[in-house]
């Protein structure tokens, strides 16, 4: 492990009982949310966490501050053994890691001023120095104005309610903070705004972030690498400049093509390639590489009874495909494309 | 003349008792000729989907002001009585909402849901109208048809859900169809699947379109023309190619600045416009959107500005457009 390391994931998991029963309670199976994910969050930089709903992107994320259990793996933070540290050790590293979250709104008590819900963890935390000075401090950086302190979550816009979460994210001087989701509910004209402060944010503060979102185009306008998620594991991780350029995973590849882009001369140029059916359930997960129920490039041999490690087929570039090399090269082509109505639909249950 | 919507003059206004009016939508013109995709493309609270409503007939009737006029081929539809207007939504116009969830009833099975359209409308008996909706089923991509016309909505995914919502829109064969969103509640594998399949229909069966949508890439990939709202109003409207290439008001360009683009190279920073939607002037005060704008000059407040030609077949609200006359 390189020291510019802040975070490390080894094999990590969250795996949710089913239950089932009113007088027995017994587990009839697991939801495998996380799966078993390595990632290295290198201070300073953005990691980008993409994936569609249900891939386990908000629960890997969440996971990774222990707001969630995680079932299995390691977390090291800056050198610590997250996942051993008792209450009171915990509490204090949360000091260091914070999370903003995708609607503000819900995550704002409505009954509790600006100014309570930025002092609470300058109290709690016992930050040096008068409580109303930061506060005062922390609005001016986020860019709301300095009466913002005395009003209430409704009193203010979509995007101002997501600089008061960014406020309170700050506000003890945190090294990683995870945003999940954190322009998706806002306003188009908006999220640029939110994008260029949680950039402005970096570069004075230092703040090494994980983005989780589904948003391709806004997570790679922000990360320094991305790490694409399907159902509950990483199935490609590259520097945000070559994924689109170059994306090795079929899966990336038809993420990447399903992705409007604002240009009519672009649209009508491009291919697109579509998967059929719908995430099968990630308490069901296929056996061999979980995508081969919907890939497109799917080979008769290996995809179905071999599970393909995350495998790094160029610098800085892992893929977990048997058959990038092939695929990205040209000689395995993609099956048809499948908007015929009347093809059957791999992967849909039958 | 032939057009088969024409929209004039359409203005909503909601009134309460002891609070000031809002006028949702504030003299909105646009027409849809057939087999065409039209886009009404705006951020939340600009009136886009109240217009449509509008045109379903679906506002209440109280606390609400209609104006100006809604033409369907002719036939007016402001003011229709509620049962030809019923007879007439469904065959002629049909809608598909954002959320599939809430616009299904969640305790009656799909196949009654459709099937319902095509008794009502065509006339069918109950065995033939089951066959047909198996039959719409598989033709909007719903594998296994016969088996989730059984089925109930919750017991159905996000995307088969739309899926199934489009269905029961084009059961009738309607010759209109309205998408409020209908992709944004959905991930983006689905929505190309979705669109790809909406595409296919306009194609084949020569239905028109009107796509309403914040998302100016589903835009560029979809629409003949594109219309612009800005709290109520059109500001801008153009061929989508025309549109893309030479914005001119400042809120479009505005807002294809501010959102990241996949194909080009990573720029170091968005251009976000200023503000937000709610720093808004009353048109009767100048141009809506003047607190926000880059280009703003001081005509701007006082009287606004009117949709006027900028170029060919492209006319913007504005009195200091963006790119001026020497534009390439």
């Amino acid at each position: 492990m390189t020291d510019d390391v802040l975070m490390s994931v080894r094999g990590l998991k969250v795996h949710f009982p089913i239950r089932k029963g009113v007088l027995v309670d017994r587990v009839v199976g697991h939801v495998r949310a996380v799966d078993g994910v390595d990632l290295d969050i290198r201070r300073g930089q953005t990691y980008g966490l993409v994936g569609e709903s249900g891939c386990g992107k908000s629960t890997l994320g969440r996971a990774m501050l222990r707001l969630v259990e995680p079932t299995d793996g390691t977390i090291t933070f800056d050198g610590t053994d997250v996942r051993a540290l008792k209450t009171e050790p915990m509490r204090l590293l949360r000091k260091r890691l914070q999370m903003v979250f995708q609607d503000p709104l819900a995550s704002l008590d409505p009954r509790q001023s600006v100014e309570s819900v930025l002092t609470e963890p300058l109290r709690t935390h016992g930050f040096p120095g008068k409580p109303a000075d930061r506060v005062r401090e922390l609005l001016d950086v986020v860019g709301l104005p300095a009466n913002a302190a005395g009003r209430y979550p409704h009193e203010f816009s979509g995007g101002q309610r997501q600089r008061i979460g960014i406020a309170r994210a700050i506000a003890l001087n945190p090294d990683l903070i995870i945003a999940d989701e954190p322009v998706s509910a806002l306003d188009v004209s908006i999220q640029a705004q939110i994008v260029n402060l949680l950039e402005d944010l970096q570069e004075q503060l230092g703040l090494t972030y994980v983005v989780v979102a589904h948003d391709l185009a806004v997570v790679r306008h922000v990360s320094d690498t991305i790490g694409v998620m399907y159902l509950g594991s990483i199935v490609e991780e590259s520097p945000s400049d070559d994924l689109y350029a170059e994306p090795l995973h079929p899966y990336t590849i038809a993420l990447m093509s399903a992705i409007p882009i604002p240009d009519p001369v672009v649209e009508e140029r491009r291919e697109r390639i579509l998967l059929t059916g719908d995430l099968p359930s990630p308490a069901n997960i296929p056996p061999g590489c979980r995508f081969h129920t919907r890939c497109p490039f799917r080979q008769t041999t290996r995809c179905a009874d071999e599970v393909p490690s995350l495998r790094e087929i160029r610098p800085g570039r892992k893929v977990a495909c048997h058959w990038s090399e092939e695929i990205v090269s040209g000689r395995i082509q993609a099956a048809a494309s499948s908007h015929d109505p009347t093809a059957t639909e791999v992967g849909a249950p039958v | 003349m032939n057009n088969l919507l024409d929209v004039n003059d359409l203005e909503i206004v909601f009134s309460r008792r002891g609070r000031k009016d809002v006028r949702a939508v504030d003299k909105v013109s646009f027409s849809v000729a057939p087999g065409e995709t039209v886009g009404l493309v705006g951020e939340s609270g600009c009136g886009k989907s109240v217009t449509s409503l509008a045109i379903m007939g679906l506002l209440p009737k109280r606390g609400v002001r209609l104006g100006g006029s809604i033409a369907f081929e002719g036939t007016e539809l402001i003011g229709l009585p509620q049962d030809k207007l019923r007879r007439m939504r469904g065959r002629d116009l049909a809608m598909v909402f954002q959320d599939p969830m809430t616009s299904l009833n969640p305790v009656v099975p799909i196949g009654t849901q459709v099937t319902e359209v095509l008794v009502r409308h065509r006339d069918m008996g109950a065995d033939a109208a089951r066959k047909e909706a198996a039959d719409l089923l598989a033709r909007v991509g719903i594998p296994d048809p016969s088996r989730r016309l059984k089925e109930y909505p919750h017991q159905l995914s996000g995307g088969m859900r739309q899926r199934a919502l489009i269905a029961m829109a084009l059961a009738a064969k309607p010759r209109l169809l309205i998408a409020d969103e209908p992709t944004t509640a959905l991930d983006v594998t689905i929505q190309a699947q979705i669109l790809e399949l909406l595409k296919e229909l306009v194609r084949e069966s020569g239905t028109a379109l009107i796509m309403i949508t914040h998302d100016l890439g589903v835009v560029a990939g979809m629409c003949d023309t594109v219309h612009v709202m800005y709290s109520g109003r059109i500001v801008e409207r153009a061929q989508r190619h025309e549109l893309f290439a030479h914005p001119r008001h400042p809120y479009t360009g505005g807002l294809l600045a501010s959102i990241p683009r996949l194909d080009q190279p990573r720029g170091e920073r968005l251009e976000p416009i200023q503000g937000s939607p709610r720093d808004m002037l009353a048109w009767s005060q100048g141009c809506a959107f003047a607190p926000r704008c880059r280009n703003r000059v001081d005509e701007c407040v006082g009287e606004a500005p009117v949709l006027a030609p900028a170029r060919p077949d492209h006319e913007v609200r504005c009195y200091n457009p963006l790119g001026g006359s020497d534009d390439r």
